[in-house]
Formats: structure tokens, C-alpha cells, sequence
């Protein structure tokens, strides 16, 4: 967003200045075009084949016979895939909302205070299911869980939840931040001028312009959980089958058209909010 | 000006005196150990009610800081800041009657012109007619009646700089403070922009405290000016008192072009001294500072008060010989080398002389100014 505003006020640069940043250009380099093709087909052509073949009226996932869209018919007539996808978009929409209220406080904590000791702590602490391996934070999660369902016998879909709330708070956490950072103070120095409170700024002027980070943090997060697989697998109980899941287990008994049919949802999915957030983002402008 | 009221300047405030900003001793640092910098160092000044008061001085001055130190968005590190009468010093900003224009606007971008406006009277808690009332009334005054519902990034930079203006003055505070808020136009814009302002002063007989680097736009729109120079003020009062009668070298320096020449001091009296020039003459100056010694001393004269004329004449102060002219549309620059070698200039509307003339040149008495460095 920022760099859409500096180059949209930027002068024209002048003729030399372009000449030399022209020479400086890496599209310039011998062999750039090669490249970059060869990354394009290399990142999308599995995804080719995956939708391609879930519109294939064959069982076979390797021989094109006719367009068809008899497997999203038996994707939808699938008990399993629908329950399913309904605990993914519970355990999604959940984590996402209460991940993206701690991002933005933790945002907030790190970006709109005075410079404190144990900052880079904070940091630390708040990133942390980014750098520790995965399935460290996920067999280390089920150990306590264990021991706190044991000692309350309280179960249920609450512990993925929470699990993936947590693992959602850093994805959240970077878009928030970033917006509070690029966001000019004098804005809230402003509403503080003009008589508002710490907290009248925070509702009124401080919110409203973070809004698209939130936006973007949200959806972020809901995007992660719904992808997330090793922390679910080991996390879930029973009757708790997330999509990933699932469809894991059903591809250890081989690829299916149905399969095929599922994940080319999930992308058109991710692909929806990829596109609202470029809007929202550029509406909010 | 007297030797006494030299002294004055450089005495600390005077609570008793009517004042609506009273900043006395205000020192303030940035940052502690090695790094520190002393942004103000031990600054007092009265502000009185009602007036245009400039705070005028080069880049990394502490012009900001000073206007932040009064905002509340900076805590003096020492020293207090009054508002008529209040000690306010450590008040957060919201607390304080006291808006800004800041110098990039600052407006909010999410809001229209007239929510802008509004705001503050908004979270003043002021009833829904007047904040009404008040609204139109500031966007009448600023003339932006027909823009009330544009967002405002769709504005341009004199429409911005005015709803800036309105929206800061809309709660009708006691003092309205304003950052270089002109720096960011074009010279026509700028220009109007000058008198407009002016207008708004006089209109709403609020107090404005602002801050340029533009020697000339504090001389055009002040009542007065402090003159800053890395974390000081150096001289306060009138743009006449700051042009004709510099303290201090920088002052002279920094306001308009000034002919500094090396002299001799020989004799102090009252507020006068003798003074012999190196190249031959004398002559009876003023003096800026009450403790000045005999010894070697800077005289400062103004352009257009040197002239030139025959080398015979009696009134001549000393001698010289032209060495340039340089015509500048409503008169010239004429360049003169005086005997002992340095240079002077003087400016009139008609040039009898031309390069390598000699010359006599006189320096009215009254128009001599011995400086402090
Ligand atoms: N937040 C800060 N932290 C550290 N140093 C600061 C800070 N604010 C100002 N300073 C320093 O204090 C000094 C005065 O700064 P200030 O912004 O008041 O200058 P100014 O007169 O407004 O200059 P300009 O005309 O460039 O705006 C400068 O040396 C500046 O680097
Ligand atoms: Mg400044």
C-alpha cells in the first residue's frame, strides 16, 4: 500500500536517473526470462494438472477422457469431506478471531509504546510458532493437553481451537504490524491535539486506519488454519477431522478424483481472499 | 534601544508580566549518555496574548521541539511551561487548550472535510448544534463550504492546509500553534496563504506561535519574532526591532543582507561608542549588548543605509573604491573595497558611480550597530 502511494506521487524520474536504474535492471540480466518462466511452470503446473483433473469424468487421475463435474457432485455427496470441512471453517473462523484481537494488541504493544527493555523478547515470544519447528509446538501442545484434559476431564474441539489460535497469532501478528508501522504517527499526535483520549484516538483514528492490516492479518490467519495439518493431525480428537486431515487419509489409499475436486475448492477459496484483500486494501486508499 | 533593555532579553521571564505562553528555563534533551542532544538549552520567552509571534531560526534549531514542548506531545526535561497563568508543562496534550497545524496536515484520511472540522469540538464533548453551527462556520471562514463532504486525500495542498487550519481552530483554543505550515506550497500559494493567515489572526484574536525558517515570512506576518540558533534564543521583538537593530551577529546574518565590518572600539558611553575603522575614519555607533569593552568589535550596517559619494566630501566615514555594480531591477548593489580590504555594499535606486571610481562612504551614526558574536 505505501509503495502504491510513493510511486503514485513520485516525480518522473529524470532521463539520466532512468538510464542508470535501466542498467541496474535485473530483467536486463541474460538469462532473467529463462528463469523466471522456468519458476512459473515449476510453481504452477501441479496446480494446472490438479484442477484439470478434477473436472475429468475418469477415475484415473492420469488419462483425460471428457469434462466433467460429476466428482465436485460426489466431492458435496461425501459425508466425510462435509463434516470435514465444517470443523476446518469452525476451528478456521474461531482461531482467526480471537488470533487477529491478540495480533493487534500484541501490535499495538510493540509498535505504540516507548521503547522497553525485553522488547526483542516480546517479539520472540509472539513469533515463536514461526521458529520453532512445527511439530516441536505440536507434540509438545498434545503433552499438555493431555495432562489438562487428564487432570479436568474436560474434552472437546476447545483445544484445537486453541492451539491453532496460537499458531495463528504471529501470520496475524506481521500485516498488523507492518500497517502500524508504515501509519503516520502525527495522525494520532493529531486526535490527541484535537482533544481525544488515549483511547478515544485508539477508536477513532488509530482503528479505523489499521483496519485493512486487520483485514489482511485475518485473513492471513484463517487461510494458515484452514491449511494447517501437523498440529491438527496430532491435536484433534476424536470426530474432529479437519479437511487437511482427511483428505491425508484419503490419499493414503490413492489420489482421487474427489480429492482433486476438494482442493481446487480450497484454492479457489484462498484465491477469493487474496482478491478481497487487494480490494479492501485498495478501497480503504 | 537602551543598554538596559538589551539586558532585559537576556533575563529570565517575568510571571507578572501579562503573557498567554510563559516558557521559563525550559531545557530539553533528546536521548541520554553520548548520544544526548540538548534540542533546548535553558529557553525562556513570553508569548503575549493575542499576537502573531514568530519562532524564526535555521534548520535543527528546536523551533519543533519548542512547539512540541507546548503541544504536549514532548516533556521538558527541566523548566516549566505556562499557559495563562496554569503550569501545563506536564499536562498530555488532550488536557491542554492549545491546537496545531501541523506541517504535513496530518489530516485523517478516513474522515470528510467536515468530520474533520468537527472532531475536536466532537471529543470536547460540545452539543450536537453547536459542533453544527461551529463546523459551518469554520468551513465558511477557511471558504471550503462547497468541499464539506470530500474525503480529503481528493484535496489539493492549499485546499488541505486550510481544513488543517479550520479543524485546529474550530475548538477555539488559546493559543493555535503552526509548524512551517506554508513549506509545503508553491511561492503564489504561499503568498496568499500569508495573508489569509494574517486574516484568521485578527479575525478570531487567537494566539498564534509560528515557526518558519523563511526570514522574510517572519518579517511580513509577526508582530514578533524570536530568532533561535541551536537550542537559544537570541533575540526577541519587533520585525523592525530584528531588522534595524540586530543583537548579535547571527541575528544580523540570518535576517536579510547586512554589511558586517571589523572595527575598533575606543570609548564607551551610555549606550554609544567611539568607534575608528581600520582603514581610516570614525565614526559614533550604537551598541547591541550593555557589557561592551573597548577593543576590536563587528559593526553592522543595513545596504540601503550606506552611501556613497565624492571622496572629497566631508560627511565621509572613510574611503573606498567600487569594484562591481550589480543592477537589480528596482535599484543596484554597488560593491565596495575599502582601504583596509574588505568589502561593503551598498544599495540605492540610482548608481552615479561605475567600477574603479573612487568613492567616500558614509555610515550615518544612526545606522552603525556594534554586535556581539
Ligand atoms: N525525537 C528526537 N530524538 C532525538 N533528537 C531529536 C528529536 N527531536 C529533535 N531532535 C533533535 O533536536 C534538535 C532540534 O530539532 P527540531 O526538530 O526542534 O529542529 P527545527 O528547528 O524544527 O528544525 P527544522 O527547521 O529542520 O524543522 C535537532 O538537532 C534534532 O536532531
Ligand atoms: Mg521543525
Amino acid at each position: 500500500m505505501a509503495d502504491l502511494t510513493a510511486s503514485r506521487t513520485k516525480p518522473v524520474a529524470a532521463p539520466s536517473a532512468r538510464k542508470a536504474r535501466r542498467m541496474t535492471d535485473l530483467r536486463r540480466q541474460p538469462g532473467f526470462n529463462a528463469m523466471a518462466w522456468g519458476c512459473i511452470v515449476f510453481l504452477y503446473s501441479p496446480i494446472v494438472v490438479l484442477i484439470v483433473f478434477s473436472f475429468n469424468d475418469n477415475r484415473s487421475v492420469v488419462r483425460w477422457t471428457e469434462f466433467s463435474l460429476r466428482w465436485y457432485g460426489e466431492a458435496f455427496q461425501n459425508k466425510g469431506i462435509r463434516n470435514a470441512t465444517v470443523i476446518s471453517l469452525q476451528v478456521a473462523s474461531v482461531a482467526t478471531f480471537f488470533a487477529t484481537i491478540f495480533a493487534t494488541l500484541a501490535a499495538l504493544a510493540t509498535t505504540r509504546v516507548r521503547a522497553y527493555k525485553g522488547q526483542t523478547l516480546a517479539y520472540a515470544i509472539i513469533n515463536q510458532p514461526l521458529m520453532v519447528p512445527e511439530i516441536v509446538t505440536a507434540v509438545s501442545t498434545l503433552a499438555l493437553f493431555t495432562i489438562i484434559k487428564k487432570a479436568t476431564g474436560v474434552n472437546g474441539i476447545g483445544y484445537l481451537m486453541l492451539a491453532h489460535t496460537v499458531f495463528c497469532i504471529p501470520f496475524a501478528y506481521m500485516p498488523i504490524r507492518a500497517r502500524l508501522e508504515d501509519m503516520d504517527l502525527t495522525m494520532e499526535q493529531a486526535g490527541a491535539d484535537l482533544y481525544a483520549t488515549p483511547y478515544q484516538v485508539f477508536r477513532r483514528i488509530t482503528l479505523p486506519l489499521l483496519m485493512p492490516g486487520v483485514f489482511a492479518g485475518a485473513m492471513l490467519a484463517f487461510v494458515v488454519s484452514l491449511d494447517d495439518i501437523i498440529i491438527s493431525l496430532l491435536v484433534a480428537g476424536p470426530g474432529e477431522t479437519t479437511l487437511p486431515i482427511f483428505i491425508l487419509g484419503q490419499i493414503r489409499r490413492g489420489i482421487t478424483p474427489e480429492i482433486n475436486a476438494v482442493s481446487t475448492l480450497l484454492l479457489g477459496l484462498s484465491l477469493f481472499f487474496v482478491i478481497l484483500l487487494f480490494w479492501i486494501t485498495r478501497k480503504r486508499k | 534601544m537602551p543598554a538596559e533593555a538589551a539586558a532585559a532579553k537576556t533575563r529570565a521571564t517575568d510571571p507578572s508580566e501579562p503573557h498567554m505562553i510563559l516558557v521559563d528555563h525550559v531545557t530539553k534533551s533528546f536521548g541520554r549518555g553520548e548520544q544526548a542532544v540538548l534540542a533546548l538549552d535553558d529557553v525562556s520567552v513570553t508569548i503575549r496574548p493575542n499576537e502573531f509571534f514568530t519562532l524564526l531560526g535555521p534548520s535543527g534549531c528546536g523551533k519543533t521541539t519548542l512547539l512540541r514542548l507546548i503541544a504536549g506531545f514532548e516533556l521538558p526535561t527541566r523548566g516549566q511551561i505556562l499557559l495563562d497563568g496554569q503550569e501545563i508543562g506536564h499536562l498530555p496534550p488532550y488536557r491542554r487548550p492549545v491546537n496545531t497545524v501541523f506541517q504535513n496536515y496530518a489530516l485523517f484520511p478516513h474522515m470528510t472535510v467536515a468530520e474533520n472540522i468537527s472532531f475536536g469540538l466532537e471529543m470536547l464533548g460540545k452539543p450536537v448544534k453547536e459542533i453544527a453551527d461551529t463546523t459551518a462556520r469554520m468551513l465558511d471562514l477557511v471558504r471550503m463550504e462547497h468541499l464539506a463532504g470530500r474525503h480529503t486525500a481528493a484535496l489539493s495542498g492549499g485546499q488541505q492546509q486550510r481544513v488543517a487550519l479550520a479543524r485546529a481552530l474550530a475548538p477555539h483554543p488559546k493559543v493555535l500553534l503552526l509548524d512551517e505550515p506554508l513549506s509545503a506550497l508553491d511561492l503564489k500559494l504561499r503568498k496568499a496563504m500569508q495573508i489569509e493567515l494574517k486574516r484568521l489572526q485578527s479575525e478570531t484574536g487567537i494566539t498564534f506561535v509560528f515557526v518558519t525558517h523563511d526570514q522574510e515570512e517572519a518579517l511580513t506576518m509577526s508582530d514578533r519574532i524570536a530568532v533561535m540558533d541551536t537550542g537559544h534564543i537570541l533575540q526577541v521583538g519587533t520585525p523592525r526591532d530584528i531588522y534595524n537593530h540586530p543583537a548579535r551577529r547571527f541575528v544580523a546574518d540570518f535576517i536579510g543582507d547586512i554589511n558586517i565590518i571589523d572595527a575598533e572600539l575606543e570609548s564607551v558611553s551610555g549606550d554609544r561608542g567611539r568607534i575608528t575603522f581600520p582603514g581610516g575614519g570614525t565614526a559614533t555607533a550604537q551598541l547591541q549588548t550593555a557589557s561592551m569593552r573597548p577593543g576590536r568589535v563587528s559593526l553592522a550596517i543595513r545596504p540601503e543605509n550606506v552611501e556613497l559619494t565624492d571622496p572629497g566630501d566631508a560627511r565621509a566615514t572613510t574611503q573606498g573604491e567600487i569594484e562591481n555594480v550589480v543592477y537589480f531591477g528596482v535599484g543596484s548593489n554597488v560593491h565596495v573595497r575599502l582601504r583596509d580590504g574588505s568589502e561593503l555594499i551598498a544599495r540605492s535606486a540610482e548608481v552615479k558611480g561605475q567600477t574603479g571610481d573612487r568613492v567616500g562612504v558614509i555610515l550615518p551614526d544612526e545606522h552603525l550597530q556594534v554586535i556581539a558574536d
